[in-house]
């Protein structure tokens, strides 16, 4: 994975609650068997509406996607974080994220960002009143910057070492094998297995 | 003496799963069971192979194939989506994991197949690549989905990095009333918690409602936690629960299901074990209920009407007057009046041998509405082979449903089953999201009994509307 120190860039403003990952990239881009090359499918049906705020050209190169609280609810598609992630990017703002989006955007080096509703509602109008306003997302110190917002955001010291040094999650997880193996041991007999 | 701490079902079931806990970190978490199916899991296969990394636990891993699979041999697959299907058939060769793909006596939706099969039982931890997976807690399991990066952790490692989740309580006590389903049941929580009202929490349903349900109606309430935004639902394992499990394929025999039975009565929430929130709401409250807009949370019971967004609270406003928009509903509409093109009973919430018979009964000796297409697409092939030993295809056949092989089929519209744009569909799925069923389809989300008596009026109804 990728590291990720600070993410500085202009910000989309998309003031809507509750935005689903079908709405993010519908199931027909699904049925692809790779990682990439779903970027032309975010957000698909709204772009065709010429006023969604996407089809702004004063919004093109944004990096931070700043949504209503539960962005990126109902189904668990990765392809969402990867859709996003393709089409540049990198961090989220939302007063709260849908849990398994949340952990997805971890996966992926896109920074998770959950900030309170005020501040959120701040940054939603700075970026609508100037689209060239810039934000600023640190992750080490895990705080979010903009003209007159200075915020802070949860972040665990495990998720932000991860994307501060791009770790692959399984090599980590690989070095706590005996660990796994311990806990194998006495696990109750009884439980289903597939084997024979 | 210091009083032990009382424990919930969720943290039991949580701690017992604990590999690895250190201060800074989430909780490294054993994984009993993990489904996987053809849509979100290629990715992480190749992800393995490029690591030259091996599946850890194929015996704890179970594969079909569902999402994408078409229904009837009328409309065969695409090329892309077979691509999808030969990707799943050599992964599970090639790693050693069990398939059931199209063509098996076994497939179907991975929720419905796995608890057919016994492999879901109490006090297990289950993922998969879905967001459904939270079906499982209906047998005391915690079960929750995740995305395919974590698929491919856990195929790796059989575990996961996750912090442990809050707690909620929802009780619902009391009688449902008569025409009163799981599935309203599960849309009445929703419509009084809200579509984030669980977000970062199990939510364990409780109360004598709940404990009254079967286990296939308990799965429909569980299944739809994710539409509470809840990271998993769960119902405490009781009587019912064992006499569900019993006798299964997988189910554990003779002196090993008397040492389960054991060590599953003692996994119930403690008296006086502290909820991070509770809701309590009377059973008597409950009505059939009917969506109008486009998240889970927007429903009224079938004898309401469509909302005025500027009748509610003013932070649903533009959010219900947007969704109106998309469905192209009037404000003061009454539900019933509301002409449906398709009827849809299937997906993991209702499409059990229980959904069935419920709809099938009342579709017995009627006609589907001239203009409506009816499609029955049964959970699973086991579901479809009892529906037909029972002979309840006749039924829907004669009352002109198509009768389908098992798959997710319209509830997400991956296969060729889905609405055209502006197509309206009473639908016993999860999500009545934009584009959710086919681009541009309206979704109504409904139990199977008003779905089966929407199929016959042409317009939402109860089965007691119909002459």
């Amino acid at each position: 994975m990728r590291t990720v120190r600070r993410v500085t860039g202009r910000a989309l403003p998309l003031d809507r609650a509750n935005v689903d990952t079908d709405q993010i990239i519908p199931a027909h881009w699904l049925k692809r068997v790779e990682r990439t090359g779903y970027g032309a499918g975010l957000f698909e049906a709204w772009r065709r509406d010429p006023a969604f705020v996407m089809n702004d050209p004063r919004y093109a190169g944004a990096r931070v996607l700043i949504a209503g609280v539960n962005f990126g609810s109902g189904s668990s598609r990765e392809h969402a974080v990867w859709a996003l992630d393709e089409v540049g990017f990198r961090a989220v703002i939302a007063p709260r994220l849908a849990d398994i989006f949340r952990a997805n955007c971890l996966k992926s080096g896109i920074v998770p960002v959950e900030l309170e509703p005020e501040a959120v509602t701040k940054l939603l109008e700075l970026a609508l009143r100037d689209p060239r306003t810039e934000i600023t997302i640190d992750v080490e110190r895990r705080t979010v910057e903009a003209p007159g917002v200075h915020a802070s955001f949860a972040l665990d010291d495990h998720a932000r070492a991860r994307l501060l040094e791009g770790l692959d999650d399984i090599a980590v997880t690989l070095t706590h094998t005996d660990e796994i193996t311990t806990y194998e041991a006495r696990r109750a007999t009884w439980l289903p297995s597939l084997r024979g | 003496m210091v009083a032990a701490v009382k424990r919930t079902l969720a943290e039991k079931v949580w701690d017992r799963h604990v590999v690895r806990r250190a201060t800074g970190e989430p909780d490294l978490l054993y994984v009993d069971l993990h489904l996987v199916h053809e849509v979100t899991s290629p990715q992480a296969f190749e992800g393995l192979r490029l690591a030259h990394r091996a599946v850890r636990r194929p015996d704890l891993t179970l594969a079909t194939m569902d999402h994408n699979v078409p229904t009837t041999t009328a409309t065969p697959a695409d090329d892309i989506s077979l691509k999808q299907m030969e990707a799943m058939a050599r992964n599970a060769r090639e790693f050693g994991i069990r398939l059931y793909p199209m063509g098996t006596p076994e497939q179907g939706i991975v929720h419905v197949i796995s608890p057919q099969l016994g492999l879901t039982e109490p006090g297990m931890t289950i993922v998969c690549g879905d967001s459904h997976t939270s079906t499982h807690g209906a047998f005391g399991a915690i079960a929750f989905g995740i995305g395919t990066s974590e698929v491919e952790h856990v195929l790796a490692t059989q575990t996961l990095w996750a912090a442990r989740p809050g707690t909620m309580a929802v009780t619902v006590d009391g009688e449902l009333p008569r025409g009163v389903w799981a599935k309203d049941v599960i849309l009445g929580i929703i419509s009084r918690i809200g579509v984030s009202g669980g977000v970062g929490r199990i939510i364990e349903y409780r109360g004598s409602a709940i404990r009254g349900l079967s286990m296939e109606g308990r799965m429909t309430v569980c299944n739809m936690s994710i539409e509470a935004g809840a990271r998993a639902g769960m119902i405490a394992p009781d009587e019912v629960t064992f006499a569900y499990v019993e006798k299964r394929k997988h189910a554990p025999q003779g002196a090993e299901w008397d040492r389960a039975l054991d060590d599953w009565r003692a996994l119930p929430t403690e008296d006086g074990a502290r909820f991070d929130r509770e809701v309590r709401i009377h059973a008597s409250e409950l009505r059939p209920y009917v969506s109008w807009g486009t998240n889970p949370a927007q429903t009224v019971t079938i004898d309401g009407r469509v909302p005025d967004p500027e009748a509610l609270e003013p932070a649903l406003r533009e959010a219900a007057a947007r969704a109106l928009r998309y469905m192209d509903l009037t404000p003061g509409t009454p539900m019933r009046d509301i002409v449906v093109d398709a009827v849809f009973l299937g997906s993991c919430t209702n499409a059990r041998i229980e959904d069935l018979r419920v709809a099938s009964d009342v579709v017995r000796g009627r006609k589907v509405k001239t203009g409506v297409r009816a499609l029955v697409v049964p959970g699973s092939m086991l579901v479809k082979a009892q529906a037909e030993r029972e002979g309840l295809d006749r039924l829907f056949r004669d009352a002109g449903f198509e009768w389908r092989d098992a798959g997710c089929s319209m509830c997400l519209g991956m296969n060729p089953d889905i609405l055209g744009p502006g197509e309206r569909c009473a639908s016993t799925s999860n999500r009545n999201f934009e584009g959710r069923q086919g681009p541009g389809g309206r979704t109504h989300l409904v139990s199977p009994a008003v779905a089966a008596a929407t199929a016959i009026a042409g317009h939402f109804a109860l089965p007691d509307d119909l002459s």
